[in-house]
């Protein structure tokens, strides 16, 4: 018990729940979102060369370890890299700096690093089922004089909300664990105060430090906050598909 | 999609922008690609100088031949191969045996196990208990620690039970007939039959065993037991500690970049050569596992 007194008033670890949070939020909006947009768009291709080429490069990044995306991203980012030399031949900037020392922006490159990483490949199980729908609702819509848009709003999107729903949920649920790896990789001294994630700070002072009962005790916080969602989420979801997963 | 007669003015537009939109962003995801090949080919300080964005500048191959002279990294590659070769073996083995049994209606428990399984996707240990149980196992340091640990999956699982159950049921009993017990009926009907979705779940764990560095990071101390991930990561800590500690000498931070590009190169090439070779396979995997979800 007097761990968790020490916890509670430790200011690093409510530091790492408020990165968790906010991260994992930002991550949620974009990696629940850009998938299905990017299903839609790519749906409404033809088959041929084009789609296959959009299909087989987007799901590539998914491929790559977070060691090695992080490592492309320090160098992309440090002061003489990629990023910087785009923005100063775009005259957006004069002086290129290394952002990923900046700990305000931190929270945005790990979740726009990880959308991009993850969207092609969340777009497959969207794409399986699209492809189910029958064609004919396309074509009654079509003599209904809807337009293209109007078609994906009303029939695409419904057809497949078993699957968003599903997916959400597995979203979720792998949201809270799937911080670590990224985290130790683009953390470093100056960013750490928005960085660090309730993941790495129990790896720190767990396994690095050999502070166990203490960070047995800060990993508690982790299943907490994941079983409220999880139950949270399987409310929600049951409401809006009168199915419920559990 | 058959329906492209496109007859309104909205249509012809709403088309067009898809297609930009899309290829911007195809178009981004292969140029961050693409830089890294650029910056390979480069000589270190061109790309310290940040002159190679979309052309090599200062071509050079000191980069490859600073990897290919240390041995530690080949150690390493080799650890890689084999822990992804026997632990995929393992896993899928292993994952189809359990979902050969649960695929079978009379299971006795089968309830019972469903819920024990289900709770796993959702939860662990966390990450300390983990660490202990795995000491207490006398797992730390060891090889066995990257096959052990990941033998079963309770999502592979669900994949295999579903494409078991949708094998023909008289193709087994006629098996049956002939003499065969649950053992020749898994080894030389069920496994042959299933070679999609063996195939699938190879596919999946592979790459997750061959990406993976927590484990090792975790749980191996002894560096020759590091698989290239593990290597890679502290070859990025150490570059960037120095450059943090001499921000100004351009040597120190040009070298160590050089040889993390080239390790980039040995740890991606294996999976980007697999990769057109196994799409079909993953994408009609993923809908196997679909169907009955």
């Amino acid at each position: 018990m007097e761990n968790f007194r020490i916890i509670l008033t430790d200011k690093y670890f409510w530091d790492s729940v408020y990165n968790t949070l906010g991260i994992s939020f930002l991550k949620l909006l974009f990696e629940f979102v850009t998938p299905i947009l990017l299903a839609v768009m790519i749906y409404e291709l033809k088959d041929g060369i084009f789609k296959k080429t959009v299909q087989t490069i987007s799901y590539m990044p998914h491929f790559l370890s977070w060691i090695v995306l992080g490592g492309m991203l320090i160098s992309w980012m440090s002061t003489n890299g990629m990023f910087n030399s785009i923005l100063k031949s775009l005259g957006l900037i004069t002086e290129g700096r290394n952002i990923l020392l900046d700990a305000d922006k931190y929270w945005w490159i790990a979740s726009l690093s990880d959308v991009w990483k993850s969207m092609g490949w969340g777009t497959i199980l969207y794409l399986a089922s699209m492809a189910g729908i029958a064609p004919t609702y396309y074509e009654a819509a079509r003599i209904d004089g809807a337009g293209r848009v109007r078609q994906i709003w009303s029939i695409t999107l419904p057809l497949i909300k078993t699957i968003i729903g599903l997916n959400f949920i597995l979203t979720v649920s792998g949201l809270l664990g799937s911080n670590l790896d990224q985290t130790l990789v683009l953390m470093n001294t100056q960013n750490q105060p928005r960085a660090e994630v309730i993941n790495s700070y129990v790896y720190r002072m767990g396994i690095a430090q050999g502070d166990f009962s203490y960070a047995s005790a800060a990993g508690l916080g982790v299943s907490i906050v994941s079983v409220i969602l999880l139950v949270a989420e399987n409310k929600l979801t049951s409401k809006l598909n009168e199915q419920s997963v559990l | 999609m058959s329906q492209k007669n496109i007859r309104f003015g909205g249509d012809r537009v709403f088309h067009f922008v898809n297609k930009l939109l899309l290829t911007l962003i195809t178009c981004i995801i292969m140029f961050s690609l693409w830089n890294i090949v650029v910056n390979l080919f480069s000589s270190a300080a061109a790309v310290a100088s940040g002159k190679s964005v979309f052309w090599p500048a200062e071509f050079s191959t000191a980069n490859y031949k600073a990897v290919f002279s240390d041995t530690s990294i080949w150690n390493a590659f080799l650890i890689s191969v084999l822990k992804t070769l026997i632990g995929v073996v393992c896993h899928v083995f292993f994952c189809a045996m359990v979902a050969y049994g649960m695929s079978k209606e009379y299971l006795r428990g089968r309830k019972l196990y469903t819920v024990m399984g289900v709770v796993t996707m959702f939860f662990s240990g966390g990450m300390i208990p983990t660490y202990l149980l795995i000491k207490s196992l006398g797992l730390l340091d060891s090889f066995a620690v990257y096959i052990l640990p990941a033998l079963f999956s309770y999502y592979d699982m669900i994949i295999l039970m579903n494409f078991f159950r949708q094998l023909p049921q008289s193709l087994e009993e006629s098996a049956k007939i002939d003499g065969a017990g649950y053992w020749r009926i898994f080894l030389t009907l069920a496994l042959p039959l299933s070679k999609p979705a063996l195939a699938t779940i190879a596919l999946f764990h592979g790459v997750s065993q061959w990406n993976d560095f927590m484990t090792a990071k975790m749980y191996i101390l002894n560096e020759k037991l590091y698989p290239l991930q593990m290597k890679l990561y502290e070859i990025i800590v150490q570059s960037q500690m120095a450059s943090m500690q001499n921000p100004t000498s351009v040597e120190i931070t040009t070298t160590s970049r050089g040889i993390q590009l080239a390790t980039f190169v040995v740890t991606t090439v294996p999976i980007l050569v697999i990769y057109p070779l196994l799409q079909k396979h993953f994408v009609s995997g993923m809908m196997i596992g679909a169907v009955k979800e």
